[in-house]
């Protein structure tokens, strides 16, 4: 694979010099971020600090006012249609609200990408779309079931299944947890960190969750102010002195949380 | 780098080697896929090949599927494998395999079709049959208690349904009486009767024409709106937050829509019968040389009031039939998408049909009303 090879050297994403202005709104202003491969990075910052807006960026949802976004050393605005679709085939996204399509079920929902890929048999995608079911530990009767029939935390779960079908070397995932109750919760981001480990998938994720950010975030990149204000491991981050990181890094919350995060690392 | 390949190689005993190389990755699949899964069955189904995996650099787990599914779904005997792949097969091999159970062929499939479009039938009757009640009910409490008149909503809806629709009706009504006014003067010429024109537009028009046209506007327009408003209001449940405020949807819901389209349906019905007047009026004039002072004139002779009443009270009657038919496939959305375009279509569809219906109904109970030959 030629472009993997040359790919295989550049950063998963890369972030450059991005503006974005909203109406008369300054969302960034010069915002830079690179996420290297196999590391898990979170995007932390208050409501309404652009960390969603950035996501969207990064995954060509909506284009920026000014800078570049590349994908695995490419950028996505430059490619044509068939460029653009190999690219996006490459990571999935675990939307916030699951966005699976509610008029199929979930078995339909999870073999939609395989087989818009038109390459596979029926056949195999049955058995893939009953692997990754597994895979998020659903049991094959909720195949026939339609979202609406399904649990929050199933949703999501289906949701990981159906970004996960293609293969993809990237995961982005918008606020994974929430809407789950605290024990869903805490089970949904162990599965996401057995299967990143176990896939070797590099992710970006957006969220508020200080327990989800414990556990998974390798590093952290803080948005406030319209730029990152900070970025490293979750313990360099938690030391910058700036009045968002106090509020939100100090305090009983983050301490019980470092504390699980911790006994859960003994295990 | 290779994508996926495989070759044979000879090894000891009549047995052969079957070693699969290059990148077995669902990116790396293409077009060739096909031939490539037959090619595997086949040296899947020869029990003399050994299996050697470990030249593959990169597998995944669509890769892994499809010598799992060569294999016959099970793990090979003495397939050779590298450790880094062995995760993904050990992955493949805890999915619970069940069979399919067999199911008979289900003969009375299309009576059971048929039977499940009657049940849905009365259910749907019975529904709008409830919600027809409990309107009756509602407007039993307003009578009561006047201080709940929901005004504001009634009033949102009059223009909605009413104000906001005079264009679209006046257009359509216009367009509609030239062209009925001109077949008729092409025939009416001919045998020389072309003063009965009037009568045709007249009786037509109003007693028939205008009622029925105002009714599937309003069906398409505020019909198929109000069904996809209650609808959304259900999926995001706003039904029952105002609920657990003690606003029963009924009243603030239904009420309001069924009430303002009683009242401004027939009006829209009288909008409309004068756009086409007019619109015949100046056709006739046209082509016949009927001079519209005595087209005005003649009118009211030609023509009893009674087909006006009756005009108007169709009116009312389809108003009320479009908006109860909309109400009821509003609150029978279920929270998905394909419903509500279900619902949405179905209450369009419903409540023509059922305008057509009771029109038919009306005309047979009317028949000897206004029509003085």
């Amino acid at each position: 694979m030629a472009e993997g090879a040359a790919a295989g050297e550049a950063p998963v994403i890369e972030v450059e010099g991005l503006w974005t202005q909203l109406g008369t709104q300054l969302i960034h202003k010069d915002v830079d971020l690179t996420v290297r491969r196999g590391e898990v990075m979170a995007l932390v910052g208050g409501s309404g600090s652009g960390k969603t807006t950035l996501l969207r960026h990064i995954i060509g949802l909506t284009r920026p006012t000014r800078g570049v976004v590349k994908l695995f050393g490419q950028s996505l605005a430059g490619l044509d249609r068939d460029g653009q679709r190999r690219v996006r085939q490459r990571f999935g996204t675990l939307f916030q609200y699951g966005a699976l399509f509610s008029a199929l079920p979930v078995f339909d929902n999870i073999a939609l990408p395989l087989r818009e890929l038109r390459i596979l048999d029926e056949d195999l995608i049955h058995e893939l779309v009953m692997m990754k079911l597994n895979l998020v530990e659903l049991e094959p009767v909720h195949a026939k079931k339609m979202p609406a029939q399904l649990s929050g935390g199933m949703i999501k779960r289906v949701g990981l299944a159906r970004s996960l079908a293609l293969e993809p070397e990237l995961l982005v995932l918008d606020e994974p947890t929430a809407g789950l109750d605290p024990d869903r919760s805490e089970s949904f981001v162990k599965l996401i960190k057995t299967l990143g480990r176990e896939l070797g998938l590099t992710a970006i994720m957006v969220t508020h969750d200080l327990d989800t950010l414990f556990t998974l975030a390798d590093r952290v990149a803080v948005l406030a102010e319209q730029r990152i204000i900070a970025l490293g491991t979750v313990d360099e981050i938690a030391g910058v002195p700036h009045p968002f990181i106090r509020n939100f890094f100090q305090g009983e919350r983050a301490d019980r949380a470092r504390k699980m995060a911790a006994a859960g690392a003994q295990h | 780098m290779p994508g996926a390949s495989m070759r044979q190689e000879p090894g000891g005993g009549g047995r052969s080697i079957l070693r699969l190389e290059g990148e077995w990755t669902l990116r790396r699949f293409d077009a060739g896929f096909e031939e490539l899964a037959t090619r595997l069955a086949a040296f899947g189904a020869d029990s003399r090949i050994d299996w050697d995996l470990t030249g593959i650099t990169a597998l995944d787990s669509a890769g892994a599927m499809a010598v799992w599914r060569a294999w016959g779904k099970t793990r090979r005997e003495g397939a050779r494998v590298s450790p880094v792949h062995e995760p993904l097969f050990a992955r493949i091999a805890a999915v619970p395999q069940h069979a399919a159970p067999w199911v008979p062929p289900d003969w009375l499939k299309p009576l059971v079709f048929i039977g499940a479009l009657m049940m849905k039938l009365g259910e749907n009757l019975l529904g709008i049959a409830a919600l027809m009640g409990q309107l009756v009910l509602d407007f039993g409490y307003l009578a009561r208690n006047p201080k709940d008149i929901p005004w504001r909503e009634i009033s949102a809806n009059v223009h909605k349904a009413g104000t906001l629709a005079l264009p679209v009706t006046a257009m359509v009504g216009f367009l509609i009486g030239v062209v009925l006014s001109y077949l008729s003067a092409l025939q009416l010429k001919n045998f020389g009767a072309d003063i009965y024109i009037i009568d045709i537009l007249g009786v037509g028009i109003i007693r028939e024409m205008a009622p029925v046209l105002v009714a599937v506007l309003i069906a398409g327009r505020s019909g198929s709106a109000m069904t996809a408003h209650i609808g959304v209001m259900r999926v995001t449940e706003e039904i029952d937050a105002m609920a657990t405020m003690g606003i029963p949807a009924s009243l603030r819901l239904v009420l309001p829509k069924v009430t303002a389209l009683a009242i401004v349906t027939p009006f829209l019905v009288l909008w409309t019968m004068a756009s086409a007047l007019i619109g015949g009026m100046l056709s006739a004039n046209y082509q016949l040389g009927l001079s519209m002072i005595f087209f005005m004139e003649t009118l009211p002779t030609v023509v009893p009031i009674a087909n006006l009443y009756i005009g108007f009270t169709k009116g009312l009657l389809f108003g009320v039939v479009v908006a109860v038919v909309a109400c009821h496939y509003g609150l029978r959305i279920r929270p998905n998408t394909e419903s509500l375009s279900a619902g949405t279509t179905g209450s369009v569809v419903t409540a023509i049909s059922s305008v057509i219906m009771v029109d038919a109904v009306f005309a047979i109970l009317t028949m000897d009303i206004g029509l003085d030959l």
